[in-house]
């Protein structure tokens, strides 16, 4: 198998990366439970610890037949990027045949904010990724999330995004079933909005391929 | 309901190894879990205390690895299938009891985890404590994946109670904190009665009652060889001339990568999951009629050096490669690519790596105490007062993140427990004034016992409790000294205060971080004071804010603005740092410092280091 062919589900790796407080692991967790709930099967690998104090948030899904739950160098056949730098920082772990899904709102580190440091204009960001990977999709899932209710819903936008792609063989209803299984009641509403405003996003971008 | 106590008729469920392990546990009868929080190991003691009065276990968050050890072995000798968790390093403070409990043994089945931390994501260092198994000679297993932590777990409290010895469960991170697919299990009904039956000369170790049992423990271990040498969980995939010997996570790693290099039908792949005693005879059988073996293992070469002895001792010349090569790295996770490399290597296939994507030189995102920590403001005042020249040891918890600039307060840490004893050393030995921090939990963890030799041997030091009233960074579990809970403020049961006074420390100071002046007036004191040797505490008392906004709903009244006299001195940026800070300049912005509201959380403590740092109200 060359380095640019996707992966089918008989081995797919999504890489996931973001800050520490963006419900990264909860996104993940989400998109396991729905390859579960579709019978696919699954595993998904997280780091906890110092990480969560405002620094960088890696997890990953493997979906099919792999047994590693972990994503070597230049193996993700997905990644989602839910900060933009952190999408750049993640390139490492893709392949020419990646694709990837990136949020467009930056959360700025603390080095930059200090003065330590510069953090490169987004669109800059986007190109350094679009031009050695297949595929990007961008959005403003923030703002999205924002619009939805909550920014805090980044997240699940981001998976309504990953969904609405249909890069794996989970329906619609599995999507919504783990997110159900996974968030307390009261937190429903809002974050189907949420994944619904993604899904839309996904699908248009699956069709505009 | 709590999704780890449903019926089986649930069918799968998605879970993290460590709630595998709770599934596994619960199903096979657990009734007393103690645990102090250890990444990777917190959510064990987590889940099992969330559950604990729905399920009926006992369950306790230990003041340390140790006692959690001699508090549940007691439940096992009583009857009581009982389990401990803890990182790998909670096995050190651990050790004595656990080194003399597989001598004593257990009446109900017994399983210790110990969770190894390779490529020390959140750890002082990696050590293999698969050695522990074999020091104390217990029967070890190593699960691979959740449904195997959940599978071992259970099939260690069986194999612990039939032999009457502790059973260690040895994870990794990732086995740990990977999710995988978990069929469940029945969960049994009947609760068993504790009894215990008095036996002195069999329970009691003094030097006779020792010796008994130290013959007794080695005839246990030859029939845990026996039941290595007949486990299911030791067990060969694939067929070929070529054979992998592995372990653990590892043995995914190697079987993806034999699958991703086309040589699956001259592969076998020897899985062990009974990994002390090692099943000897099974290995050699293995062994015979292979050309070449490769040991896949993460960390030691606890594997490949009894594969090459087993070889020796059957004659057997097949070349046996690993880490002794550089083929296997011993240091960090292993992953499928580094096991394709020495897959391919070793055998002579072909493999072309990836070529990985470059990314230029981008700004860091390193970890950093939250905003409004009342760390910050300690560590600010305490370097006020004590500057550069002084020697600060610290200890483990979120603190230790103190070490980063601008703050730069941590000189010294070893292990929990070792900045008061290693500032006594330093006091001892310099000619600079000493001062140690140390987090509320991590006192009771470690750190008494430093602190009663530090009184006992008049060490010069001023000791900095950091008591935020949680055990912030493994998930803000309670400890003796908490008194934060979901029904309001409480008085903790074992106050700080009393205790350091106990310890005999004359010396006492309370301050709260968060109001500057009154703290740099008290550290000043304190100074002076130490000029007449001995020791000093500081218990610098403020709750952790993440903690307090949760367990008691706090509200946010105010967030801190810079206003228009900032004369661009920087001092809050060079000195002290706090992460809503943001320093902006460019073409199209003016050059100012600006508060990030949003992540504010209004501790007021800049708006006492500058006059150009005001309040605002937030509107409801």
């Amino acid at each position: 198998m060359t380095r640019t062919e996707k992966r089918t589900v008989d081995g797919m790796r999504i890489f996931f990366t973001g800050v520490g407080g963006q419900g990264t692991l909860l996104a993940t967790q989400i998109t396991g439970e729905a390859a579960l709930q579709e019978g696919l099967p699954v595993s998904m690998s997280e780091i906890h610890g110092m990480a969560q104090r405002g620094g960088v948030v890696e997890s990953s899904i493997v979906v099919g037949d792999l047994w590693s739950p972990t994503i070597s160098d230049g193996d993700a056949d997905v990644m989602v990027a839910f900060e933009p730098l952190e999408g750049l920082r993640a390139l490492p772990k893709c392949h020419a045949g990646t694709i990837a899904l990136v949020n467009k709102t930056p959360i700025v580190p603390f080095t930059v904010a200090v003065g330590q440091g510069i953090y490169p204009p987004v669109e800059e960001i986007v190109q350094s990724i679009a031009r050695v990977l297949e595929r990007v999709v961008t959005l403003d899932a923030t703002a999205m999330a924002r619009e939805a209710g909550n920014e805090k819903a980044t997240n699940i936008v981001m998976i309504g995004v990953l969904a609405g792609l249909a890069l794996l063989p989970v329906s619609r209803d599995s999507w919504i079933r783990a997110i159900k299984s996974v968030l307390p009641s009261r937190l429903h509403d809002l974050n189907l909005k949420a994944f619904e405003q993604g899904f839309r996003e996904g699908t248009a971008a699956a069709k505009a391929a | 309901m709590q999704s780890l106590l449903r019926a089986k008729s649930d069918g799968k469920q998605f879970l993290l190894g460590n709630e595998a392990i709770v599934r596994g546990a619960l199903e096979a009868n657990v009734r007393f879990v103690a645990a102090y929080p250890g990444t990777p190991s917190s959510e064990i003691i987590d889940r099992f205390f969330e559950i604990g009065e729905a399920s009926g276990v006992y369950v306790e968050y230990s003041v340390n690895e140790k006692v959690s050890v001699e508090t549940a072995c007691a439940a096992a000798i009583s009857g009581l299938r009982s389990l401990c968790s803890m990182k790998h390093v909670g096995l050190n403070v651990a050790a004595d009891a656990f080194m003399t409990l597989a001598y004593v043994g257990v009446k109900a089945g017994m399983v210790i985890v110990s969770a190894d931390d390779p490529s020390l994501h959140s750890s002082q260092n990696e050590q293999d404590n698969r050695y522990y198994a074999k020091m104390a000679n217990v029967p070890m297993l190593e699960p691979a994946t959740p449904q195997e932590a959940k599978d071992m777990t259970a099939a260690g409290l069986e194999l612990s109670e039939r032999h009457r010895i502790p059973c260690l469960l040895r994870t990794t991170t990732r086995v740990n904190h990977c999710r995988g697919v978990v069929s469940l299990g029945d969960l049994p009904s009947v609760v068993p009665k504790a009894e215990f039956v008095k036996d002195p000369f069999n329970l009691v170790v003094v030097p006779m009652v020792g010796r008994k049992l130290r013959l007794a423990l080695l005839r246990k271990l030859a029939e845990l060889q026996e039941a290595s040498e007949n486990s299911p969980f030791n067990r060969v995939a694939g067929t070929g001339k070529w054979g992998i010997v592995t372990s653990g996570v590892a043995s995914l790693y190697a079987r993806d990568a034999v699958k991703e290099l086309g040589i699956e039908s001259r592969v076998s792949i020897l899985k062990l999951g009974f990994t002390n005693p090692l099943p000897r005879r099974r290995i050699q059988g293995f062994l015979k009629g292979m050309e070449k073996v490769l040991v896949v293992e993460e960390l030691e070469p606890f594997l490949e050096e009894a594969v090459r002895g087993i070889a020796q001792e059957a004659g057997i010349s097949a070349v046996i490669a690993g880490k002794g090569d550089h083929l296997i790295p011993r240091a960090f996770e292993l992953d499928t690519a580094k096991v394709k490399r020495a897959v391919s290597g070793f055998f002579g296939v072909p493999y072309q790596p990836p070529t990985l994507l470059e990314v230029p030189d981008l700004p860091a995102r390193p970890p950093n105490l939250c905003p409004g920590c009342p760390h910050r403001a300690t560590y600010y005042s305490v370097k006020k007062v004590f500057g550069e020249d002084a020697v600060y040891p610290t200890d483990i918890g979120c603190y230790t993140l103190g070490l980063l600039p601008p703050l730069n307060m941590a000189d010294f840490l070893i292990c929990m427990g070792s900045s008061i004893s290693t500032a006594g050393g330093f006091s001892k030995v310099l000619d600079r004034p000493v001062v140690a921090f140390i987090g509320d939990s991590t006192f009771f963890h470690g750190g008494i016992p430093g602190l009663v030799n530090a009184v006992t041997h008049r060490h010069n030091l001023l000791l900095v409790i950091l008591d935020n009233g949680t055990t912030a960074m493994t998930g803000h579990q309670p400890h003796p000294g908490v008194e934060i809970t979901a029904e309001g403020v409480k008085e903790p049961a074992v106050k700080l205060e009393d205790v350091v006074r106990g310890c005999g420390v004359q010396r006492v100071r309370v301050v709260n971080p968060l109001q500057v002046k009154k703290t740099e007036e008290v550290l000043k004191e304190l100074r002076e004071a130490m000029k007449e040797g001995g020791v000093s505490v500081l218990i610098s008392k403020s709750p952790c804010p993440l903690f307090e906004r949760r367990m008691l709903k706090k509200k946010q009244k105010v967030v801190f603005q810079v206003v228009e006299s900032c004369n661009l001195c920087k001092e809050c940026l060079t000195s002290f740092g706090c992460p809503a800070f943001v320093w902006e300049k460019g073409s199209d912005r003016e050059e100012r410092v600006r508060i990030n509201e949003a992540l504010c959380n209004g501790c007021g403590v800049c708006s006492q280091l500058c006059s150009s740092i005001k309040p605002k109200r937030i509107e409801a």
